[in-house]
């Protein structure tokens, strides 16, 4: 199973990359045994020029279009920003802005702040919740928020691990494939998400434009 | 192969004088960089549609109409015709008027057109786009085949003994390109008509052109057309060329740096590298040209957008100059090598009219 996780941080280290490992570790931790994860990190600093480029020239650069590939791709996925002016800082939405709008479809979510204080907290729930419920991902219960203080203080780890036993679980539910009727159904979603496009016969569109 | 330019028709300040041209002076050079077309043994030119400033060619007809009267070979098409918010009706009529006007040499491309707005100023509803290309040349294919028309549909008051006039010039109705950059079900339409697909290939890097022109491909074998291999393509391509290749990007950076669509974005150098843009020598171009065939096949179109981002006239009729003395000849060479016997030319009135002749002879023996 792919986990990818998203970090927005810009400093170097970054606490929200902090974070995003923190998660990431204790989300494969979690996972079955027999599911074996395999974590991707895109660093939204590294790809910050290609994101603006995108805006302007309609299409991602070779990193980009990796990193949206991957994010597309994957299983689950761990979203962390650092909170800047009441929100998720503008390059991170941006990066999901140039995503494709059902690129996230029923896919298990984690949302992540990090901040200087606890006072913004809620941005999670007030910001990043209903972006990822726009693009109908599936956004796991607990959001886990760190300000500085959290990391000296008590209640982060088990937040980190209540939040990373939801997605997991998610992870396990929504996209291991049960039955081999859904793994070859998997296999087709795969195969079409891979072609990029699918064909919808014209007779269809013609028929279905007479039916009205 | 047909070789040709295609115009966006934009009114964009020259951004080394500061100097904009008047909408006059823009539908002028229109006119002089077509002539000039010819003059210089290029095959197509093309004008698109637009319906909002800073673009002049809001009635391509009428342009291509005053080209025609002062070209002897040239094909006028266009780049594109809005099938989304065009009535289908004048549509019919215009460009058959333009065929008995041009003696055959029109073909037109359809496009929904990128201008959001255009869609309500035309009382149409964006979110239908797809749907009323469909049905919009649904009916124009029936206004151009048959001669009494009663027809019902989503878009459209209904006709009732309708006929569009005049008829197709000899009934043969002008070729068609369906021009799309990402709507599969543009290259699905296409396949299914046996229409020529048009991928505009400039903004976009090279493996997705690709896609949407092997699934082109694919489906135009399928609907029973032919092989994939003949199926009917034509791209697009964007040049700046100097006899040497840093006057080239010296010149073209301001114009680059400052032009509407890619401006103040990418770096020359980036969309260069990762788009079918070439600033270069005419050896460059050929070189960078040759290579589209390696992932879109042997192809039947190639159009050049060379008179756009404030670049004046003068300039522009020296690019033409340097297409058709230097790059087309070799193009034309280069491309005829390897090219299998069973893949077709892009077709024309002269072979369009001999396949129904045949066609009818066919009938007529039977």
């Amino acid at each position: 199973m792919k986990l990818v996780v998203v970090s927005a941080g810009l400093s170097v280290p970054s606490s929200t990359r902090l974070l995003a490992d923190r998660l990431a570790a204790a989300t494969a931790g979690r996972s079955a045994a027999e599911a074996e994860v395999d974590v991707e990190v895109v660093e939204l600093r590294d790809l910050a020029v290609e994101i603006a480029h995108n805006f302007t020239n309609g299409f991602p650069g070779r990193k980009l279009a990796a990193a949206l590939a991957a994010v597309t791709a994957a299983d689950g996925l761990i979203v962390v920003t650092p909170v800047f002016s009441a929100s998720y800082s503008g390059l991170f939405k941006s990066f999901f802005d140039v995503i494709d709008p059902d690129a996230l479809a029923g896919k298990p979510v984690l949302i992540a702040a990090t901040g200087g204080s606890a006072r913004h907290s809620l941005v999670l729930e007030h910001a990043l919740r209903p972006l990822f419920s726009y693009l109908r991902a599936v956004v796991v219960p607990t959001a886990v928020y760190a300000a500085s203080e959290d990391w000296g203080a008590e209640g982060l780890p088990e937040r980190i691990e209540r939040a990373a036993a939801e997605l997991a679980t998610l992870m396990t539910g929504l996209s291991t494939p049960a039955t081999p009727v859904d793994a070859k159904r998997a296999g087709q979603a795969g195969q079409a998400k891979k072609d990029a496009f699918t064909v919808v016969p014209f007779a269809e569109q013609l028929a279905a434009l007479a039916a009205r | 192969m047909q070789f040709g330019i295609f115009s966006v028709g934009d009114v964009t300040p020259d951004p080394t004088t500061g100097r904009t041209p008047t909408e006059r002076e823009r539908i002028k050079a229109m006119v002089a960089i077509a002539q000039k077309a010819e003059e210089v043994g290029l095959d197509v030119f093309a004008t698109g549609e637009h319906h909002n400033p800073p673009f002049v060619p809001s009635s391509p007809t009428t342009m291509l109409g005053y080209i025609a009267a002062r070209t002897e070979k040239l094909v006028l098409s266009t780049s594109t015709t809005l099938i989304t918010t065009n009535d289908p009706v004048k549509i019919a009529e215009d460009f058959a008027m333009l065929q008995h006007l041009a003696d055959g040499r029109v073909d037109l491309m359809m496009g929904r057109g990128n201008t959001g707005p255009v869609y309500p100023w035309f009382g149409q509803d964006i979110r239908q786009g797809i749907n009323l290309a469909i049905e919009n040349y649904a009916l124009l294919r029936r206004l151009w085949r048959e001669d009494v028309v009663d027809w019902e549909g989503k878009f459209r008051t209904a006709l009732q003994g309708f006929t569009s006039t005049p008829r197709p010039l000899d009934d043969v109705p002008p070729f068609v390109w369906h021009g799309s950059i990402r709507s599969p079900e543009i290259a699905e339409q296409a396949a299914f008509y046996g229409d020529g697909f048009f991928h505009n290939n400039i903004f976009w890097p090279a493996d997705h052109t690709r896609q949407m022109v092997e699934l082109y491909r694919e489906r135009y074998a399928h609907y029973g057309h032919g092989t994939p291999e003949q199926a009917i393509v034509g791209l697009g391509g964007q040049v700046f060329m100097r006899k040497n290749s840093q006057d080239a990007v010296r010149e073209f950076r301001p114009y680059f740096d400052n032009a509407p669509v890619y401006g103040h974005g990418p770096s020359l150098e980036d969309f260069t590298e990762q788009t079918p843009l070439t600033v270069g020598t005419p050896e460059q171009v050929i070189e960078k040209t040759l290579k589209f065939r390696e992932y879109a096949g042997d192809y039947q179109r190639q159009l050049f957008l060379l008179d756009h981002a404030g670049l004046p006239l003068k300039t522009v009729l020296e690019q033409l100059d340097l297409l058709g003395e230097e790059v087309v000849p070799v193009l034309r060479k280069e491309f005829a090598v390897g090219r299998p016997a069973e893949v077709p030319d892009a077709p024309t009135h002269e072979s369009l009219l001999k396949a129904a002749r045949a066609a009818q002879e066919g009938v007529n023996v039977a």
